[in-house]
Protein backbone atom coordinates (compact mmCIF):
# COMPACT_ATOMS: atom_id res chain seq x y z
CA UNK A 1 0.00 0.00 0.00
CA UNK A 2 2.62 2.24 0.89
CA UNK A 3 6.31 1.91 -1.08
CA UNK A 4 8.89 3.98 -0.03
CA UNK A 5 12.56 3.33 -2.39
CA UNK A 6 15.53 5.13 -1.37
CA UNK A 7 13.90 8.55 -0.03
CA UNK A 8 15.96 11.32 0.81
CA UNK A 9 13.80 14.60 2.64
CA UNK A 10 16.05 17.59 2.57
CA UNK A 11 14.40 20.96 3.71
CA UNK A 12 14.93 24.30 2.20
CA UNK A 13 17.86 25.09 5.19
CA UNK A 14 19.65 22.17 4.04
CA UNK A 15 18.64 19.72 6.82
CA UNK A 16 18.46 16.25 5.59
CA UNK A 17 15.87 14.68 7.83
CA UNK A 18 15.35 11.50 6.03
CA UNK A 19 18.34 9.88 4.08
CA UNK A 20 17.76 6.76 1.82
CA UNK A 21 15.08 5.42 3.53
CA UNK A 22 13.13 1.89 2.11
CA UNK A 23 10.34 -0.17 3.37
CA UNK A 24 6.53 -0.95 2.74
CA UNK A 25 3.89 -1.19 4.34
CA UNK A 26 0.68 -4.16 2.61
CA UNK A 27 -2.50 -2.86 2.24
CA UNK A 28 -4.63 -3.75 5.82
CA UNK A 29 -1.38 -3.78 7.64
CA UNK A 30 -1.05 -1.66 11.04
CA UNK A 31 2.19 -0.54 11.79
CA UNK A 32 4.10 2.17 14.53
CA UNK A 33 6.67 4.10 13.07
CA UNK A 34 8.55 5.16 16.23
CA UNK A 35 12.23 6.80 17.23
CA UNK A 36 13.34 9.86 18.68
CA UNK A 37 12.16 13.24 18.96
CA UNK A 38 13.81 14.31 15.45
CA UNK A 39 13.90 11.34 13.79
CA UNK A 40 12.03 12.04 11.10
CA UNK A 41 8.77 10.45 11.91
CA UNK A 42 6.53 13.65 11.20
CA UNK A 43 8.64 14.36 8.02
CA UNK A 44 7.60 10.80 6.81
CA UNK A 45 4.24 11.10 6.95
CA UNK A 46 4.33 14.34 5.87
CA UNK A 47 5.37 12.47 2.45
CA UNK A 48 2.22 9.91 2.22
CA UNK A 49 -0.22 12.94 2.67
CA UNK A 50 2.29 15.45 0.85
CA UNK A 51 2.66 18.12 2.48
CA UNK A 52 5.91 17.59 1.66
CA UNK A 53 7.62 16.28 -1.26
CA UNK A 54 10.52 13.83 -1.40
CA UNK A 55 14.26 15.27 -2.62
CA UNK A 56 15.39 12.32 -4.15
CA UNK A 57 13.30 8.56 -4.18
CA UNK A 58 10.18 7.17 -4.90
CA UNK A 59 7.38 7.60 -2.95
CA UNK A 60 4.00 5.21 -3.97
CA UNK A 61 0.95 5.20 -1.95
CA UNK A 62 -1.80 2.95 -3.12
CA UNK A 63 -0.86 2.74 -6.96
CA UNK A 64 -0.03 6.71 -7.47
CA UNK A 65 3.28 8.19 -7.58
CA UNK A 66 3.46 10.93 -5.70
CA UNK A 67 6.49 12.10 -7.36
CA UNK A 68 4.36 12.58 -10.71
CA UNK A 69 1.32 13.99 -8.79
CA UNK A 70 0.47 17.71 -9.96
CA UNK A 71 -1.04 19.94 -7.37
CA UNK A 72 -3.78 20.63 -8.57
CA UNK A 73 -4.95 16.40 -7.92
CA UNK A 74 -3.41 16.62 -4.54
CA UNK A 75 -7.15 17.81 -2.79
CA UNK A 76 -8.58 14.82 -4.57
CA UNK A 77 -5.26 12.09 -3.41
CA UNK A 78 -5.78 13.57 0.49
CA UNK A 79 -9.31 12.21 0.63
CA UNK A 80 -8.07 9.14 0.53
CA UNK A 81 -6.21 9.60 3.41
CA UNK A 82 -7.59 10.06 6.76
CA UNK A 83 -5.02 11.89 9.32
CA UNK A 84 -4.89 12.37 12.70
CA UNK A 85 -2.77 15.06 14.59
CA UNK A 86 -1.16 15.36 18.08
CA UNK A 87 -2.72 18.93 18.56
CA UNK A 88 -6.30 17.59 16.97
CA UNK A 89 -6.51 20.54 14.40
CA UNK A 90 -10.12 20.63 14.75
CA UNK A 91 -12.11 24.17 13.57
CA UNK A 92 -13.07 26.33 17.04
CA UNK A 93 -16.04 28.16 15.70
CA UNK A 94 -17.81 25.19 14.87
CA UNK A 95 -19.60 22.21 16.40
CA UNK A 96 -18.28 18.84 16.85
CA UNK A 97 -20.63 17.95 14.14
CA UNK A 98 -19.67 20.30 11.64
CA UNK A 99 -15.98 19.60 12.17
CA UNK A 100 -16.24 16.12 11.09
CA UNK A 101 -18.93 16.76 8.75
CA UNK A 102 -15.98 18.91 7.17
CA UNK A 103 -14.27 16.22 4.53
CA UNK A 104 -17.60 14.98 3.45
CA UNK A 105 -18.97 19.00 2.81
CA UNK A 106 -15.83 19.15 0.79
CA UNK A 107 -16.40 15.92 -1.06
CA UNK A 108 -19.88 17.03 -1.86
CA UNK A 109 -21.50 14.59 -0.31
CA UNK A 110 -25.52 15.17 -0.19
CA UNK A 111 -27.59 16.12 3.08
CA UNK A 112 -28.38 12.91 4.32
CA UNK A 113 -25.21 10.96 3.39
CA UNK A 114 -23.42 13.27 5.42
CA UNK A 115 -25.65 13.44 8.56
CA UNK A 116 -25.67 9.83 8.31
CA UNK A 117 -21.71 9.06 7.81
CA UNK A 118 -21.02 12.00 10.95
CA UNK A 119 -23.34 9.79 12.97
CA UNK A 120 -21.90 6.67 12.45
CA UNK A 121 -18.44 7.73 13.06
CA UNK A 122 -19.49 9.94 16.03
CA UNK A 123 -21.10 6.95 17.55
CA UNK A 124 -17.75 4.78 16.70
CA UNK A 125 -15.83 7.06 18.59
CA UNK A 126 -18.34 7.24 21.33
CA UNK A 127 -19.31 11.10 20.85
CA UNK A 128 -22.60 10.64 19.68
CA UNK A 129 -24.72 12.71 22.39
CA UNK A 130 -21.60 15.75 21.87
CA UNK A 131 -22.36 16.56 18.12
CA UNK A 132 -23.75 20.17 19.09
CA UNK A 133 -20.82 20.67 21.49
CA UNK A 134 -17.91 23.38 20.70
CA UNK A 135 -14.02 21.63 21.01
CA UNK A 136 -13.80 23.95 23.41
CA UNK A 137 -16.40 22.02 25.58
CA UNK A 138 -14.21 18.70 25.17
CA UNK A 139 -11.43 16.94 27.31
CA UNK A 140 -8.28 16.66 25.43
CA UNK A 141 -9.35 12.96 24.90
CA UNK A 142 -12.58 13.58 23.39
CA UNK A 143 -11.31 15.94 20.87
CA UNK A 144 -8.75 13.92 19.78
CA UNK A 145 -11.76 11.40 19.11
CA UNK A 146 -13.48 13.92 17.00
CA UNK A 147 -10.15 13.81 15.24
CA UNK A 148 -10.32 10.51 14.71
CA UNK A 149 -13.84 10.45 13.64
CA UNK A 150 -13.42 13.20 10.97
CA UNK A 151 -9.91 11.04 9.48
CA UNK A 152 -12.51 8.19 9.09
CA UNK A 153 -15.65 9.73 8.27
CA UNK A 154 -15.40 9.31 4.34
CA UNK A 155 -14.25 6.00 5.01
CA UNK A 156 -10.38 6.17 3.49
CA UNK A 157 -8.10 2.94 2.78
CA UNK A 158 -5.14 4.91 4.75
CA UNK A 159 -5.03 6.12 8.40
CA UNK A 160 -2.37 8.46 9.39
CA UNK A 161 -1.26 9.61 12.97
CA UNK A 162 1.16 11.37 14.29
CA UNK A 163 1.71 11.01 18.43
CA UNK A 164 -2.07 11.08 18.89
CA UNK A 165 -1.53 10.43 22.27
CA UNK A 166 0.90 12.54 22.73
CA UNK A 167 -0.78 14.56 25.31
CA UNK A 168 -3.03 11.82 26.76
CA UNK A 169 -2.78 9.86 30.09
CA UNK A 170 -2.15 5.98 29.73
CA UNK A 171 -5.46 5.06 29.87
CA UNK A 172 -7.06 7.17 27.55
CA UNK A 173 -3.92 6.48 25.35
CA UNK A 174 -4.81 2.79 25.19
CA UNK A 175 -8.42 3.69 24.28
CA UNK A 176 -7.30 6.00 21.38
CA UNK A 177 -4.60 2.66 20.01
CA UNK A 178 -7.64 0.48 20.32
CA UNK A 179 -9.83 2.38 18.26
CA UNK A 180 -7.09 2.45 15.32
CA UNK A 181 -7.10 -1.37 15.70
CA UNK A 182 -11.03 -1.30 15.19
CA UNK A 183 -10.30 0.33 12.13
CA UNK A 184 -7.44 -1.86 11.07
CA UNK A 185 -9.96 -4.75 11.71
CA UNK A 186 -12.36 -3.57 9.03
CA UNK A 187 -9.51 -3.17 6.63
CA UNK A 188 -8.03 0.06 6.73
CA UNK A 189 -3.79 0.46 6.32
CA UNK A 190 -2.88 2.20 9.81
CA UNK A 191 0.35 4.06 10.51
CA UNK A 192 0.72 5.24 13.57
CA UNK A 193 3.77 7.62 14.77
CA UNK A 194 4.38 8.06 18.55
CA UNK A 195 7.25 7.58 20.80
CA UNK A 196 4.91 5.89 23.60
CA UNK A 197 7.45 3.13 23.74
CA UNK A 198 5.54 1.64 26.74
CA UNK A 199 1.99 1.65 24.50
CA UNK A 200 3.31 -0.09 21.07
CA UNK A 201 5.22 -2.77 23.41
CA UNK A 202 1.91 -4.58 24.54
CA UNK A 203 0.21 -4.44 21.21
CA UNK A 204 1.30 -7.09 18.05
CA UNK A 205 1.89 -4.73 15.70
CA UNK A 206 5.31 -4.08 13.43
CA UNK A 207 7.42 -1.11 14.53
CA UNK A 208 9.06 1.17 11.84
CA UNK A 209 12.29 2.50 13.72
CA UNK A 210 13.48 5.76 12.75
CA UNK A 211 17.41 7.13 13.66
CA UNK A 212 18.37 10.32 13.10
CA UNK A 213 16.39 10.22 9.47
CA UNK A 214 17.03 6.27 8.76
CA UNK A 215 15.80 3.14 9.34
CA UNK A 216 17.57 1.63 12.48
CA UNK A 217 16.77 -2.35 12.29
CA UNK B 1 -26.80 20.13 -11.15
CA UNK B 2 -29.51 20.81 -8.95
CA UNK B 3 -26.65 19.95 -6.06
CA UNK B 4 -24.14 22.03 -7.30
CA UNK B 5 -26.62 25.60 -7.57
CA UNK B 6 -27.82 24.21 -4.12
CA UNK B 7 -24.10 24.37 -2.45
CA UNK B 8 -23.67 27.49 -4.35
CA UNK B 9 -26.52 29.13 -2.70
CA UNK B 10 -25.57 27.63 0.77
CA UNK B 11 -22.19 29.27 0.55
CA UNK B 12 -23.70 32.44 -0.43
CA UNK B 13 -25.75 32.27 2.91
CA UNK B 14 -23.44 31.16 4.34
CA UNK B 15 -21.15 34.46 3.75
CA UNK B 16 -24.02 36.37 4.40
CA UNK B 17 -24.38 34.51 7.39
CA UNK B 18 -20.64 35.10 8.39
CA UNK B 19 -21.07 39.02 7.74
CA UNK B 20 -24.11 39.06 9.74
CA UNK B 21 -22.38 37.88 12.97
CA UNK B 22 -19.77 40.74 13.36
CA UNK B 23 -22.51 43.30 12.35
CA UNK B 24 -20.11 46.25 13.43
CA UNK B 25 -17.09 45.66 11.24
CA UNK B 26 -19.41 44.34 8.34
CA UNK B 27 -21.16 47.29 8.65
CA UNK B 28 -18.45 49.51 8.63
CA UNK B 29 -16.97 48.38 5.22
CA UNK B 30 -20.47 48.83 3.91
CA UNK B 31 -21.19 51.96 4.85
CA UNK B 32 -17.15 52.89 3.44
CA UNK B 33 -18.09 51.05 0.12
CA UNK B 34 -21.63 52.96 -0.12
CA UNK B 35 -20.48 56.44 0.18
CA UNK B 36 -17.76 55.67 -2.33
CA UNK B 37 -20.75 54.52 -4.94
CA UNK B 38 -22.88 57.04 -3.92
CA UNK B 39 -20.42 59.90 -4.93
CA UNK B 40 -20.23 59.14 -8.27
CA UNK B 41 -24.05 57.50 -8.52
CA UNK B 42 -24.96 61.30 -7.24
CA UNK B 43 -23.25 63.29 -9.31
CA UNK B 44 -24.55 61.37 -12.33
CA UNK B 45 -27.83 62.33 -11.05
CA UNK B 46 -27.15 65.59 -11.24
CA UNK B 47 -25.86 66.17 -13.76
CA UNK B 48 -28.43 64.19 -15.95
CA UNK B 49 -30.90 66.76 -14.58
CA UNK B 50 -28.39 69.62 -15.62
CA UNK B 51 -28.59 68.28 -19.20
CA UNK B 52 -32.66 67.88 -19.71
CA UNK B 53 -32.64 71.34 -17.94
CA UNK B 54 -30.45 72.47 -21.05
CA UNK B 55 -32.51 70.46 -23.34
CA UNK B 56 -35.99 72.25 -22.18
CA UNK B 57 -34.41 76.26 -22.67
CA UNK B 58 -32.75 74.43 -26.04
CA UNK B 59 -36.50 74.60 -27.12
CA UNK B 60 -36.90 77.90 -25.87
CA UNK B 61 -34.14 79.33 -27.29
CA UNK B 62 -35.09 82.05 -30.01
CA UNK B 63 -33.07 84.17 -32.00
CA UNK B 64 -33.50 88.44 -32.22
CA UNK B 65 -33.51 90.06 -35.16
CA UNK B 66 -32.90 94.35 -34.91
CA UNK B 67 -33.99 95.24 -37.91
CA UNK B 68 -32.13 98.66 -39.71
CA UNK B 69 -32.99 101.74 -38.84
CA UNK B 70 -34.38 102.90 -42.48
CA UNK B 71 -36.79 99.55 -42.72
CA UNK B 72 -40.38 100.61 -43.21
CA UNK B 73 -42.67 98.47 -41.71
CA UNK B 74 -43.87 96.95 -45.17
CA UNK B 75 -40.81 96.11 -46.04
CA UNK B 76 -40.20 94.46 -42.34
CA UNK B 77 -43.48 92.50 -43.38
CA UNK B 78 -41.92 91.49 -46.63
CA UNK B 79 -38.93 89.58 -44.66
CA UNK B 80 -40.82 88.41 -42.46
CA UNK B 81 -42.99 86.66 -45.30
CA UNK B 82 -39.61 85.80 -47.03
CA UNK B 83 -38.20 84.35 -43.09
CA UNK B 84 -41.51 81.83 -42.95
CA UNK B 85 -41.04 79.88 -46.24
CA UNK B 86 -37.61 78.90 -44.37
CA UNK B 87 -37.58 75.00 -42.75
CA UNK B 88 -35.24 75.93 -40.11
CA UNK B 89 -37.74 78.89 -38.27
CA UNK B 90 -41.14 78.03 -36.90
CA UNK B 91 -42.28 81.09 -36.08
CA UNK B 92 -42.15 84.78 -36.35
CA UNK B 93 -43.02 87.30 -34.38
CA UNK B 94 -42.77 91.16 -35.56
CA UNK B 95 -42.74 94.31 -33.32
CA UNK B 96 -42.55 97.54 -34.50
CA UNK B 97 -40.66 100.15 -33.60
CA UNK B 98 -43.39 101.89 -31.61
CA UNK B 99 -43.98 99.12 -29.89
CA UNK B 100 -40.56 98.62 -28.84
CA UNK B 101 -40.60 101.01 -27.18
CA UNK B 102 -44.14 100.89 -25.90
CA UNK B 103 -42.40 97.80 -23.95
CA UNK B 104 -39.72 99.58 -22.88
CA UNK B 105 -41.91 102.29 -21.30
CA UNK B 106 -43.86 99.86 -19.19
CA UNK B 107 -41.18 97.54 -18.39
CA UNK B 108 -38.28 100.28 -17.22
CA UNK B 109 -41.44 102.84 -15.54
CA UNK B 110 -38.94 105.93 -17.76
CA UNK B 111 -41.87 107.20 -19.89
CA UNK B 112 -41.10 111.13 -19.23
CA UNK B 113 -37.08 110.59 -20.46
CA UNK B 114 -38.12 108.68 -22.92
CA UNK B 115 -40.60 111.31 -24.25
CA UNK B 116 -37.98 113.76 -23.80
CA UNK B 117 -36.11 112.18 -26.45
CA UNK B 118 -36.06 113.39 -30.43
CA UNK B 119 -36.38 110.38 -31.80
CA UNK B 120 -37.41 106.36 -30.63
CA UNK B 121 -34.12 105.02 -30.35
CA UNK B 122 -35.39 101.60 -30.41
CA UNK B 123 -35.15 99.38 -33.88
CA UNK B 124 -37.93 97.60 -34.65
CA UNK B 125 -37.26 93.91 -34.12
CA UNK B 126 -38.20 90.19 -35.64
CA UNK B 127 -38.09 87.58 -33.07
CA UNK B 128 -37.71 83.92 -34.26
CA UNK B 129 -38.50 80.57 -33.03
CA UNK B 130 -36.53 77.92 -35.19
CA UNK B 131 -37.96 75.23 -36.08
CA UNK B 132 -36.75 71.58 -34.38
CA UNK B 133 -34.51 71.15 -37.18
CA UNK B 134 -33.05 75.06 -37.07
CA UNK B 135 -32.85 74.28 -32.93
CA UNK B 136 -30.29 71.59 -33.08
CA UNK B 137 -27.41 72.27 -31.55
CA UNK B 138 -25.58 71.82 -34.88
CA UNK B 139 -27.61 73.78 -37.54
CA UNK B 140 -28.73 76.76 -35.27
CA UNK B 141 -25.26 78.75 -35.05
CA UNK B 142 -25.47 78.45 -39.08
CA UNK B 143 -28.84 80.14 -38.99
CA UNK B 144 -27.99 82.68 -36.93
CA UNK B 145 -25.00 83.47 -39.29
CA UNK B 146 -27.80 83.29 -42.09
CA UNK B 147 -29.86 85.85 -40.26
CA UNK B 148 -26.74 88.07 -39.58
CA UNK B 149 -26.13 88.17 -43.37
CA UNK B 150 -29.45 89.13 -44.63
CA UNK B 151 -29.17 93.21 -45.72
CA UNK B 152 -32.41 94.58 -43.58
CA UNK B 153 -30.81 93.43 -40.45
CA UNK B 154 -28.36 95.04 -38.04
CA UNK B 155 -28.07 91.82 -36.13
CA UNK B 156 -28.99 88.46 -34.84
CA UNK B 157 -28.62 87.40 -31.58
CA UNK B 158 -29.41 83.97 -30.39
CA UNK B 159 -30.68 84.92 -26.69
CA UNK B 160 -28.96 82.09 -25.17
CA UNK B 161 -25.04 82.08 -25.56
CA UNK B 162 -24.73 81.26 -22.10
CA UNK B 163 -26.32 77.76 -22.92
CA UNK B 164 -23.58 77.07 -24.93
CA UNK B 165 -21.04 77.49 -21.74
CA UNK B 166 -23.72 75.77 -19.41
CA UNK B 167 -23.42 72.72 -21.97
CA UNK B 168 -19.23 73.32 -22.02
CA UNK B 169 -19.32 72.93 -17.92
CA UNK B 170 -21.91 70.40 -17.69
CA UNK B 171 -19.93 68.11 -20.47
CA UNK B 172 -16.53 68.91 -18.00
CA UNK B 173 -18.67 68.18 -15.05
CA UNK B 174 -19.57 64.80 -16.64
CA UNK B 175 -15.98 63.87 -17.59
CA UNK B 176 -15.19 64.48 -14.44
CA UNK B 177 -17.59 62.34 -12.90
CA UNK B 178 -16.32 59.34 -15.09
CA UNK B 179 -12.90 59.76 -13.82
CA UNK B 180 -14.22 59.99 -10.13
CA UNK B 181 -15.81 57.07 -10.77
CA UNK B 182 -13.55 55.12 -12.27
CA UNK B 183 -10.91 55.91 -8.87
CA UNK B 184 -13.63 55.65 -6.82
CA UNK B 185 -14.73 51.85 -8.02
CA UNK B 186 -10.92 50.97 -7.67
CA UNK B 187 -10.92 52.20 -3.82
CA UNK B 188 -13.86 49.84 -3.46
CA UNK B 189 -11.62 47.15 -5.22
CA UNK B 190 -9.01 47.61 -2.82
CA UNK B 191 -10.98 48.60 0.35
CA UNK B 192 -13.03 45.08 -0.12
CA UNK B 193 -9.77 43.50 -1.06
CA UNK B 194 -7.97 44.64 1.77
CA UNK B 195 -10.14 43.24 3.86
CA UNK B 196 -10.68 40.23 2.33
CA UNK B 197 -7.26 39.92 2.71
CA UNK B 198 -7.53 40.12 6.40
CA UNK B 199 -10.64 37.64 6.62
CA UNK B 200 -7.99 34.99 4.95
CA UNK B 201 -5.62 35.94 7.17
CA UNK B 202 -7.79 35.54 10.32
CA UNK B 203 -8.80 31.91 8.87
CA UNK B 204 -5.05 31.31 7.78
CA UNK B 205 -5.65 27.67 10.54
CA UNK B 206 -8.85 26.69 9.65
CA UNK B 207 -7.73 26.91 5.51
CA UNK B 208 -4.88 24.78 6.43
CA UNK B 209 -7.10 22.43 8.11
CA UNK B 210 -9.66 22.60 5.49
CA UNK B 211 -6.37 21.61 2.50
CA UNK B 212 -5.37 18.80 4.62
CA UNK B 213 -8.71 16.90 4.24
CA UNK B 214 -8.57 17.66 0.89
CA UNK B 215 -10.40 21.04 -0.22
CA UNK B 216 -9.51 22.24 -3.26
CA UNK B 217 -8.43 25.75 -3.60
CA UNK B 218 -11.98 26.28 -5.87
CA UNK B 219 -13.87 25.31 -2.24
CA UNK B 220 -11.96 27.50 -0.36
CA UNK B 221 -11.89 30.36 -2.81
CA UNK B 222 -15.81 30.47 -2.96
CA UNK B 223 -16.96 31.96 0.66
CA UNK B 224 -14.36 34.38 0.25
CA UNK B 225 -15.84 35.58 -3.57
CA UNK B 226 -19.15 35.31 -1.72
CA UNK B 227 -18.40 37.84 1.30
CA UNK B 228 -16.79 39.99 -1.43
CA UNK B 229 -20.11 39.92 -3.30
CA UNK B 230 -21.78 40.28 0.00
CA UNK B 231 -19.79 43.79 0.56
CA UNK B 232 -20.01 45.37 -2.74
CA UNK B 233 -24.06 44.30 -3.37
CA UNK B 234 -25.00 45.55 0.07
CA UNK B 235 -22.57 48.87 -0.29
CA UNK B 236 -24.57 49.71 -3.17
CA UNK B 237 -27.78 49.00 -1.75
CA UNK B 238 -26.60 51.36 0.67
CA UNK B 239 -25.63 53.84 -2.06
CA UNK B 240 -28.89 53.17 -3.25
CA UNK B 241 -31.27 53.91 -0.11
CA UNK B 242 -28.49 57.41 0.68
CA UNK B 243 -29.32 58.56 -3.08
CA UNK B 244 -33.18 58.07 -2.51
CA UNK B 245 -33.42 59.99 0.74
CA UNK B 246 -30.81 62.80 -0.17
CA UNK B 247 -33.12 63.29 -3.70
CA UNK B 248 -36.28 62.75 -1.58
CA UNK B 249 -35.01 66.30 0.62
CA UNK B 250 -34.31 67.82 -2.30
CA UNK B 251 -36.99 67.34 -4.46
CA UNK B 252 -39.31 69.64 -2.45
CA UNK B 253 -37.36 72.75 -2.54
CA UNK B 254 -36.25 72.40 -6.13
CA UNK B 255 -39.48 72.14 -6.96
CA UNK B 256 -39.95 75.34 -5.16
CA UNK B 257 -37.31 76.90 -6.79
CA UNK B 258 -38.26 75.87 -10.10
CA UNK B 259 -41.67 77.39 -9.55
CA UNK B 260 -40.43 80.83 -8.82
CA UNK B 261 -38.99 80.83 -12.08
CA UNK B 262 -42.45 80.00 -13.78
CA UNK B 263 -41.06 76.55 -14.41
CA UNK B 264 -42.44 72.69 -13.71
CA UNK B 265 -38.76 71.38 -13.62
CA UNK B 266 -38.73 69.02 -11.03
CA UNK B 267 -35.70 66.31 -10.10
CA UNK B 268 -35.44 63.24 -12.23
CA UNK B 269 -34.45 60.31 -9.79
CA UNK B 270 -33.48 57.19 -11.74
CA UNK B 271 -34.35 55.23 -9.20
CA UNK B 272 -35.52 52.40 -10.72
CA UNK B 273 -32.22 52.56 -13.02
CA UNK B 274 -29.66 53.12 -10.27
CA UNK B 275 -31.79 50.41 -7.94
CA UNK B 276 -30.26 48.03 -10.34
CA UNK B 277 -27.21 49.43 -11.15
CA UNK B 278 -25.72 50.22 -8.03
CA UNK B 279 -25.70 46.81 -6.04
CA UNK B 280 -25.23 44.65 -9.56
CA UNK B 281 -21.89 47.06 -10.10
CA UNK B 282 -20.92 46.81 -5.95
CA UNK B 283 -21.15 43.30 -6.49
CA UNK B 284 -19.03 42.95 -9.41
CA UNK B 285 -16.16 45.31 -7.63
CA UNK B 286 -16.33 43.39 -4.65
CA UNK B 287 -15.83 40.07 -6.59
CA UNK B 288 -12.63 41.62 -8.38
CA UNK B 289 -11.38 42.79 -5.41
CA UNK B 290 -12.19 39.41 -3.44
CA UNK B 291 -10.18 37.57 -6.58
CA UNK B 292 -7.47 39.90 -6.11
CA UNK B 293 -7.26 38.97 -2.52
CA UNK B 294 -7.78 35.66 -3.00
CA UNK B 295 -5.64 35.47 -5.79
CA UNK B 296 -2.34 36.74 -3.67
CA UNK B 297 -2.84 35.23 -0.30
CA UNK B 298 -4.88 32.00 -0.54
CA UNK B 299 -2.08 29.85 -2.02
CA UNK B 300 0.59 30.89 -0.03
CA UNK B 301 -1.21 29.31 2.90
CA UNK B 302 -0.20 25.24 2.88
CA UNK B 303 -0.34 22.84 5.48
CA UNK B 304 2.85 22.36 7.02
N1 LIG C 1 10.13 22.64 7.84
C1 LIG C 1 11.36 22.26 8.33
N2 LIG C 1 12.43 22.96 7.97
C2 LIG C 1 13.66 22.59 8.44
N3 LIG C 1 13.88 21.55 9.25
C3 LIG C 1 12.82 20.81 9.63
C4 LIG C 1 11.50 21.14 9.19
N4 LIG C 1 10.66 20.23 9.71
C5 LIG C 1 11.40 19.41 10.47
N5 LIG C 1 12.70 19.74 10.41
C6 LIG C 1 13.78 19.04 11.06
O1 LIG C 1 13.81 17.71 10.59
C7 LIG C 1 14.08 16.84 11.67
C8 LIG C 1 13.00 15.81 11.75
O2 LIG C 1 11.84 16.45 12.18
P1 LIG C 1 10.50 15.64 12.41
O3 LIG C 1 10.19 14.90 11.17
O4 LIG C 1 9.48 16.60 12.88
O5 LIG C 1 10.93 14.64 13.55
P2 LIG C 1 10.01 13.85 14.59
O6 LIG C 1 8.60 13.99 14.15
O7 LIG C 1 10.53 12.46 14.53
O8 LIG C 1 10.26 14.46 15.93
C9 LIG C 1 14.21 17.68 12.92
O9 LIG C 1 15.55 17.89 13.20
C10 LIG C 1 13.56 18.98 12.55
O10 LIG C 1 14.20 20.05 13.19
MG1 LIG D 1 6.93 14.81 15.09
Amino acid sequence: MIHFTDVYKRYPNNYEALSGLSFDLDEGEMAFLTGHSGAGKSTLLKLIALIERGSHGQVIVGNQNLSSLPKRKIPFYRRQIGIVFQDHNLLHDRTVFDNVALPLVIAGEGHREIGRRVRAALDKVGLLSKERNLPIALSGGEQQRVGIARAVVNRPPILLADEPTGNLDPELSREIMNLFEQFNQVGVTVFVATHDIALIQTLPYRQVILKQGRLDD
Amino acid sequence: MTNYLLRHLQVMLFSLGRLWRQPVASLMTITVIGIALVLPAGLFVLSENMSSLSNRWDSASQITLFLQKELTPQQAQQLSDELKEWSTIEQLHYQSAEQSLDEFRQLSGLGEVLDSLPSNPLPAIIIVEPSDEGAEKATIGKLVTQLNDLPQVEQAQLDMEWLQRFRSINKMVQRGISILAILLSLSVVLAIGNTIRLAILSRESEIRVMKLVGATDRFIRRPFLYTGFWYGFLGGLFAWVTLVLTMGLLSGPVSELAGHYGSDFSLHWFGGFLFLILPFTGAMLGISGAWLAVGRHLHLIEPS
